[in-house]
Order: C-alpha cells, then structure tokens, then sequence
C-alpha cells in the first residue's frame, strides 16, 4: 500500500462522504506556551487584588451596599444620565451645523464656525461652567429685539437660565467644539464621488448631506463619539463650578462626608460610572453596526459581525487621525484651516 | 414645429473651460442631434471628463455655452446695466436642469449603504417626488431591464463591477432623463466583465437614447456611434461619422491615438 492511499482511507474513516476536500489536513496547532504562563501569573494578581478589597475593612463593604441605592445617590444617577444625553444630544446637532458650516462656500459661515471652535476648544470647560453659572450676574436681563433699538420680549436670566440648564448648556456648548471637529473627519472621509453621484441625479444639497453623505460619516463619526459620550459622562462631575449640586459625584460625596465614611461612597460612585459606561459601550456597538452595514460584502448579510465591529473601529480611527487628501470641503476651508488642525 | 422639437439635444458652442491658470477646454464645439450617439474619443487629460462634467453643470464652464433641448445651461439671460448679461442660477434651478439629464461614472458612484433598489429609489423619491411604492415598482423594473432582477437586495459591496455599473445605469435611467452621458463606463472592469455592461448600453442606444459616451472601446463606437469625436489638449481635433475619424482619419493625432489603442 502507498503512503497517500493509506492517508485517504484514514481521511474517509474520520469524514464519511460529506467532505468535498481531497486529503484535508488536519494540522496539529501551533503551541503557546507563554500564554498559559501569563494567564496564571495574572490569575493570581487578581486574585489578590480581590482579597485586598473584600478583606480591606477599610472599604466597608456593609456601607456600600445600604448606600447604593440611597434615593440621593438614585436621584444623582438620573440627573448624570439627563445631563450626559441632555448635553450630547445637544453638542451633536450643533456640531454638524458648525462643520458644514466650516465647509460652506459662504466665507462668514466659514469664520463664524472657526470662531467659535476656537473659544470653546480653546478655553478650559471649567471657565466656561463657572461662567454660566455668572450669566445671571452679569446679565440680569436678556431680551429680544433690535441692537440699540427697542426690545420686544424681555427675560429673566436667572428664570430662563437656572444651574440645571446652564450646566447642560455650558457641557453642550464645549462639547460641540470637539464634536465638530470629529464630524469634519467624518465628513471629509467619504469619497467626494459620493455627493457627485448624487449631485447628477438632481439631489439637492440639504438632501445629498442627509441622505448620502452624513449616513456614510458615520462610521467614521460613531466611534469616537462614544468615547466623548463616556468622556461626558464623568465631566459631568465638574458642574458643581455652576453651581450645580445634584449630580451623582457630587451625591455621593456630600453622604460621605456627612457620614465619615468617603471611601465606601466613592467605590458605589465608581460602581454606577462603570455600570453607565457599560450601557453605553453596547449601545455604541449596535450603533456601529447599523451605520456598517453594506461596508463589508458578507456581514451585510450575516449576523456575524463581530470582526465587523473591530475593522469598522479601526478604519474609523484611519479615517479620522490621518486624514489629509484634499476634499471639497478642504478646498473651501480657506485660512481658519490652519487654525483648528 | 416649436423651436424645441428641432433643436438639437445638446450643443457645447465654443466652451472653454480653465482651472486657476489651467487653460483645460479651449473653444469646444460639439452638436449632438436627438436619439443619436456620440462617443468621445481621446488621450488621457485632453479634457473629455471636463467636457461631460461641464454638460450637467457638475463643472461651471468659464466661456461659451452649453445648451441641452434648446434650454441655456446654468444661466439665465439677463440685462445688467443695459447690456446683455448672463446670471448664475441658482443651485436648486441647477439641480432641476440636471434631473433631466443621466450620468454614469468610471467609478460606478453606488451609495454603498444602500442596496441595489435603495440605490434606484432614492432620487425618485427625493428628486422626482414619487411615492415610495412607485418608486420601489419603477426600480425593480428597471434593474430587471439591466438584468439584476435578481440582486435588488444586495449591496454594492456584495456585486461585481460589471453589476454594479449596471445598477448604476438603472439608477440614472429611473429618472426617465433625455440625455445620457458615460465617462469611460467600463474602463474600472475586469476585461470579462466589459461586455455586459456595453450590451446594456447597446440596447439602450436601439431604443432611441441620445448619448454622450467617452470610452476606449473602439469597437463600440464603430458599431454604436452616429458620430465620434477625437479631442486632444482641450480641442476638437476631428469629428464624424465613424467610417470616416476611425477607419480614414485626416489628422495626424488622431491617427497616432488609433495607432496605439488598437
Ligand atoms: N477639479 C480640477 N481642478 C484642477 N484641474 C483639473 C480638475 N479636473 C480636471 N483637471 C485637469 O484637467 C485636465 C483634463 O482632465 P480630464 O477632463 O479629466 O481629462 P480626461 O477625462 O480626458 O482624461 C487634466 O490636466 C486635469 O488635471
Ligand atoms: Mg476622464
């Protein structure tokens, strides 16, 4: 008997009839040894990591459970939570106006765009915080109606602006700064035979921008935006410069100082910040999902995607960091380019 | 007979076109009667892109006129300051003028998150105004004429080129245009994938279209053109009938070009 006979009757025994591979081979994997190594090794620091914290008297575990759901620190969560989505939400709708107000061919939507990501970008969030919480002081009044001319309805600035919503105003506001930013990348990350295409159809602008072009930004915008999003989220924290004091940093900090008990109050904080985050980093993956799919040939039809997900990332990464062919909107970016690169 | 029922389809009378100090069309002219094909023929950068994209207005011309169905592209005929004045019309009164006419890219152009009947749908919808339904009835229709009755629901990412352009002639043939222009439709193909998307343009031309198609398919334009024009450095170097500029051309450049891609 010859050696490849011998080989194909193994092969028949082991896969009757339904392999359509001549001889498949059946490789013995390659061996990782260090991987086992490292594995252990970091088993065992972790656990004993864990037995520093549970048997650390100091973390008093008893004061963490009866604490976490205290109504202060629930109430705290859901005012962290309206100010990140609040604020996002917010930052999101304006930053897609400033960056194609950057790329318009009108030169004053242009400046003004460039303006006003230079002040907010370039002053700390804090100020600025500080700042709206100072509006009613410098501002008692605002009013609407004609520079120097008559006013036709008048506010109260401490009514119309209270901490709530100057907190919310001054996190959206800032955030809209880097948002535009992250959308400009977006935006110059699809191939300008894209709206070409869609130009020669007879779209109209408003219509290639939500149809065309913004939906295939996406992908490049989503990714980073969740990490702005879970950046907000603990930013959130600076609003007490408004004041504003009802937020779960602030929460839980004023039950541990009142109680003598900080740290216990700081691990159900961190333990609430983690438990957001979580919820967002999913939300983010579905997000990437949707805005993938027809990117990639096969897992527009499976649901199989997780590979999907990392490459999608990852070219999102590509697309916004290095960025630097020259695009519509680049050639009509005029001098504030050099300004906010 | 009303002017525009005799009116040629499309006439480029002495268009000029410059880029910065880039002299890139330099006086064209080129008449395009209704139904007929004309295919563009000519060197790399000699201006036939330009020429095209100055047709539907996706290039603003710097000189001449550029006329489709008798109607003055991108400008309205006005009087300023007594004497006679062209004025640019707005973008909306753009992308009217160019709903009518069709336009097929090298590149294919597909929205990629879009499936193939998404792709035909979309600007029915959005530019012609019609129901969704319709729209959706109007697209199978018409990607079943290019043969995909059967990849309505794929993406671009999941088609061939050869598919893909397909899909995307059907995209511009759902708008119902009058006029369709190609730039270089099969130049991005596999060689094996060429023929089915010149056999589509082929039944198209039968059915009466007018045409504009730049290629380097020499035996299309023998077989399909009612008039072929040699361009080279932003001119018309020769132009007419097929037997004459690809079998007995006069120019010299013309011969040379023919020599090399036949
Ligand atoms: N948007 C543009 N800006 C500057 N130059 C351009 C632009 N588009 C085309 N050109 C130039 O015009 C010339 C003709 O280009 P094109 O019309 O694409 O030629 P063809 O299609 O015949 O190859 C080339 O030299 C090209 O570099
Ligand atoms: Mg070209």
């Amino acid at each position: 008997m010859t050696e490849p006979a011998a080989v194909g009757v193994a092969e028949g025994g082991a896969h009757p009839a339904h392999d359509p591979v001549p001889n498949r081979i059946h490789a013995i994997p390659v061996r990782y040894p260090w991987r086992w190594v490292s594995a252990a090794a970091i088993a065992v620091l972790a656990a004993m990591a864990l037995h520093g914290l549970v048997t650390n008297d100091q973390f008093q575990w008893p004061l963490v459970g009866r604490y976490l759901f205290h109504p202060n620190v629930i109430r705290g969560v859901g005012w962290t939570l309206w100010l990140t989505a609040g604020s996002m939400l917010i930052a999101v709708v304006l930053a897609v106006l400033l960056a194609v107000a950057r790329g318009s061919e009108n030169p004053v939507m242009r400046w003004v765009s460039w303006f006003y990501i230079w002040v907010f970008r370039g002053t700390p969030v804090y100020t600025q915080l500080v700042f709206w919480g100072l509006i009613s002081v410098l501002y008692p009044r605002l009013s609407l109606g004609v520079p120097f001319g008559p006013d036709f309805i008048e506010f109260s600035t401490k009514d119309l602006i209270p901490a709530s919503r100057g907190a919310l105003l001054g996190l959206a506001l800032n955030e809209a700064a880097y948002l535009a930013e992250i959308v400009r990348a977006g935006l110059q990350s699809v191939d300008p035979g894209q709206s070409e295409a869609a130009k020669a159809l007879g779209m109209k602008n408003g219509s290639i921008l939500r149809r065309i072009v913004l939906p295939q930004a996406m992908r490049v915008i989503v990714p980073p935006t969740g990490n702005e999003t879970i950046s907000m989220l603990k930013t959130t924290s600076l609003v007490l410069a408004v004041p504003f004091t009802l937020e779960l940093q602030f929460a839980t900090n004023a039950i541990g100082n009142r109680t003598f008990s900080p740290v216990p109050l700081l691990v159900v904080a961190a333990i609430w910040y983690l438990t957001i985050t979580s919820v967002l980093m999913i939300g983010q993956y579905y997000l990437e999902r949707h805005y993938g799919r027809g990117f990639d040939g096969h897992a527009a039809a499976t649901t199989r995607s997780s590979h999907r997900g990392g490459r999608g990332r990852q070219s999102a990464i590509n697309a916004a960091g290095t960025t630097h062919d020259p695009s519509p909107l680049d050639e009509v970016g005029g001098p504030p380019k050099a300004g906010t690169l | 007979m009303s002017p525009a029922a005799v009116a040629p389809m499309v006439e480029l009378a002495e268009v000029h076109k410059a880029f910065g100090h880039h002299h890139v069309l330099r006086g064209i002219n080129i008449t395009v009667p209704r139904g007929s094909v004309c295919v563009v023929l000519g060197p790399s950068g000699s201006g036939k892109s330009t020429a095209l994209r100055c047709i539907n207005q996706l290039e603003e011309v710097s000189g001449g006129r550029v006329l489709v169905d008798g109607e003055l592209m991108g400008y309205r005929e006005t009087v300023h300051r007594g004497a006679p004045a062209l004025q640019r019309l707005s973008p909306q009164e753009i992308a009217q003028q160019r709903s009518r006419i069709g336009m097929v890219f090298q590149r294919f152009n597909l929205f990629p998150h879009m499936t193939a009947l998404g792709n035909v749908v979309e600007a029915q919808v959005h530019v012609a105004g019609r129901g969704r339904r319709q729209a959706r009835e109007r697209a199978e229709e018409q990607l079943a004429k290019v043969g995909l009755a059967d990849h309505v629901g794929h993406y671009p990412s999941q088609l061939s080129g050869g598919q893909q352009q397909r899909v995307a002639i059907a995209r511009a043939l759902a708008m119902d245009p009058e006029l369709m222009l190609f730039d270089e439709p099969t130049s991005a193909l596999d060689p094996e994938l060429v023929g089915e998307v010149l056999a589509v343009m082929r039944d198209l031309a039968e059915s009466g279209m007018t045409m504009i198609v730049v290629t380097h398919e020499i035996g299309f334009a023998r077989e399909v053109a009612d008039q072929v024009v040699f361009m080279a450095d932003g001119v018309v170097v020769e132009q007419g009938p097929p037997d004459h500029v690809l079998v007995t051309p006069r120019e010299q450049r013309t011969q040379d070009f023919l020599a090399r891609v036949l």
